[in-house]
């Protein structure tokens, strides 16, 4: 088994590699496309010609394209994304500054998706068609279908401007994590507990759990041990997936508390059209993205033993 | 059918809005800034003093139009991808596949924020962006359905009988992947409104004074700590649409394809 999630593996990190070069490329490519002197959009429109010849030199911009493609790989491995076109500041430093804080919003909002959505799709699942099951059910196609954006701002509505209790906006503690932390597990949860559920109403139909209720074991052991365990592999990959959801959702939610994170780096960059920064930011969110993805590919092979390395 | 009723009400208050609503959504009144909402104004009124019932009607003209042509426009290209990948497997699969990972790579709402930041904001680029961006959900789903559809024995039978490609595809295989296609674009639709909205909310929707619901809201941060009825609205009606589409979709799976029913 061993020999064959190691094949697994090294196939699907080798699937990883034309994707992540065609990410690069895009990235690459993004500020060629746009109509105008590549040098110039990523100066600045204020820029001096000096600052705009540098630049050009800097990247190779009159060398073939294959050329520049490799400089902007070596560069973008040493960590040098350019300056920011509005602060002057490098991309890296920009980035670096705001990352714990994107971080940590994605981890505790991850975190509250994760506990909240298994715990309630486990309670659901034992309950099914009861009044609790469909209020659930409900509860969780409202968290499908709500706007980020309108979430956050009613919350704030109620908790911050109304009663006071929290924050409206911005870093200011431990308390202003909370808001903007359920805003963007909002979508997420709803997702882990539809999938629990489903998954646990499957595992609870099997055969070794019939055969576990038919030795008399109590239905919490049932559950427990024998259901819970093998529903859950199923809901390890969507927590992994939902990573996709939670960039989308980090910049909407950030925007909209006001958050210092990479989120609203990239609107605002979009906005005064810092194209180093777009890329940069672009580039870190892909590729964060795609490890994930392959990080949960492989750890669904490490724990399903009846995966099929084909 | 709950879902339809909504979506119906919204289409029609849509189509109908220049004759049961009395103001114009873009006309300014000063003399009624931030009035809260009361018999004349049900849902208040903005910053500018515009009758908000009557924007968030009109937006959904707006925001509709870009969900249905954002989709259409995602369909139109991922679907026939979707289908020559399946049916052809091999080289043309490998590389639309590739593509497809490529696009994948970046999350949904990252890249139409990616697509519009090339493109520029305005209702146009908006559809462009969002339809894009959901190319690559119609490329697998499709390709999916004609990996199977190709095996069976109506596919073989044509392509023994000598029928080209392209007629097998279109006739024998397209109607096949029909009832996936019908329930992945409605909640597409949702998820496609969701997207625009939040562009909108960005600043990097339609361009203003045009009513458009994440538009509206973004407008509306501005002033949450003093009126809460200039979030409230407009946020409830892309809920209620997207609620709408989802729960269409649902159901619609449940009798296109009850194998897919949800436990």
């Amino acid at each position: 088994m061993a020999g064959g999630f190691v094949g697994f593996a090294v196939r699907r990190v080798l699937a990883a590699i034309p994707t992540l070069f065609g990410v690069t490329l895009i990235v690459f490519f993004m500020v060629r496309m746009l109509p105008g002197d590549p040098a110039r959009i990523l100066a600045g429109e204020l820029a001096s010609q000096e600052e705009v010849n540098r630049i050009r030199a800097q990247l190779g911009l009159t060398k073939p394209v294959v050329v520049q493609y490799e400089i902007f790989i070596r560069n973008a491995l040493r960590g040098n994304l350019g300056r920011s076109t509005v602060t002057q500041a490098p991309v890296a430093y920009e980035i670096e500054t705001r990352l714990p804080q994107t971080a940590v919003l994605a981890a505790t909002a991850t975190v509250l998706a994760g506990v909240v959505g298994i715990v309630s799709g486990i309670v659901v699942s034992t309950r099914q068609y009861t009044p609790t099951d469909y209020l659930v059910t409900v509860l969780a196609l409202a968290g499908v279908s709500i706007p980020v954006f309108w979430l956050g701002l009613m919350l704030m509505l109620v908790f911050a401007v109304g009663l006071h209790l929290v924050p409206a906006g911005g870093d200011a503690g431990p308390t202003s994590l909370i808001l903007p932390s359920i805003t963007l597990a909002a979508f997420s949860l709803a997702i882990i507990e539809r999938m629990t559920r489903s998954s646990m109403l499957e595992t609870l139909r099997q055969d070794y759990v019939r055969t576990a209720r038919a030795k008399g074991l109590a239905e919490r052991l049932v559950v427990y041990r024998h259901a819970l365990r093998n529903a859950l592999i199923p809901v390890v990959t969507v927590i992994g997936l939902q990573f996709g959801s939670l960039i989308g959702g980090a910049v909407l939610t950030e925007t909209t508390f006001a958050w210092p994170g990479i989120g609203r780096l990239l609107v605002s960059a979009i906005s005064s059209r810092d194209y180093p920064v777009i890329q940069g930011v672009v580039l870190l969110f892909a590729v964060t993205f795609l490890v994930i993805n392959l990080v949960m590919d492989l750890l669904y092979g490490y724990i399903d033993p009846r995966i099929k390395y084909g | 059918m709950a879902g339809l009723a909504v979506l119906a009400v919204m289409v029609a208050s849509a189509a109908l809005a220049g004759v049961i609503l009395p103001y114009n959504p873009d006309t300014a009144d000063l003399g009624a800034v931030l009035h809260g909402p009361s018999l004349a104004h049900p849902f208040g009124t903005d910053q500018l003093g515009r009758d908000i019932l009557t924007r968030v009607v009109y937006g959904g003209r707006i925001s509709l139009l870009i969900g249905v042509f954002a989709v259409a426009l995602g369909a139109a290209i991922g679907v026939p991808l979707g289908i020559c990948a399946g049916f052809y497997r091999g080289a043309p699969d490998a590389l639309i596949l590739r593509i497809v990972d490529v696009m994948l790579a970046f999350p949904g709402f990252l890249l139409a924020l990616v697509l519009i930041s090339l493109l520029g904001v305005g209702f146009t680029n908006v559809i462009l962006s969002v339809g894009i961006a959901s190319i690559p959900v119609y490329i697998r789903l499709v390709r999916g359905v004609t990996l199977s559809v190709r095996e069976q024995t109506y596919v073989e039978s044509a392509r023994a009988a000598g029928l080209p490609d392209w007629i097998i595809m279109v006739r024998h295989v397209l109607p096949n992947t029909a009832a996936p296609i019908i329930v992945q674009s409605t909640l597409q639709l949702g998820t496609a409104l969701l997207t625009a909205a939040g562009l909108g909310f960005l600043g990097l929707g339609v361009v203003p004074p045009t009513p458009e619901w994440g538009a509206m809201l973004g407008e509306a941060q501005t002033y949450l700590l003093t009126t809460w009825y200039m979030a409230t609205f407009p946020g409830l009606a892309i809920f209620a649409a997207v609620m709408a589409f989802n729960l269409l979709g649902d159901g619609l799976r449940d009798a296109l394809d009850p194998r897919m029913k949800v436990l």
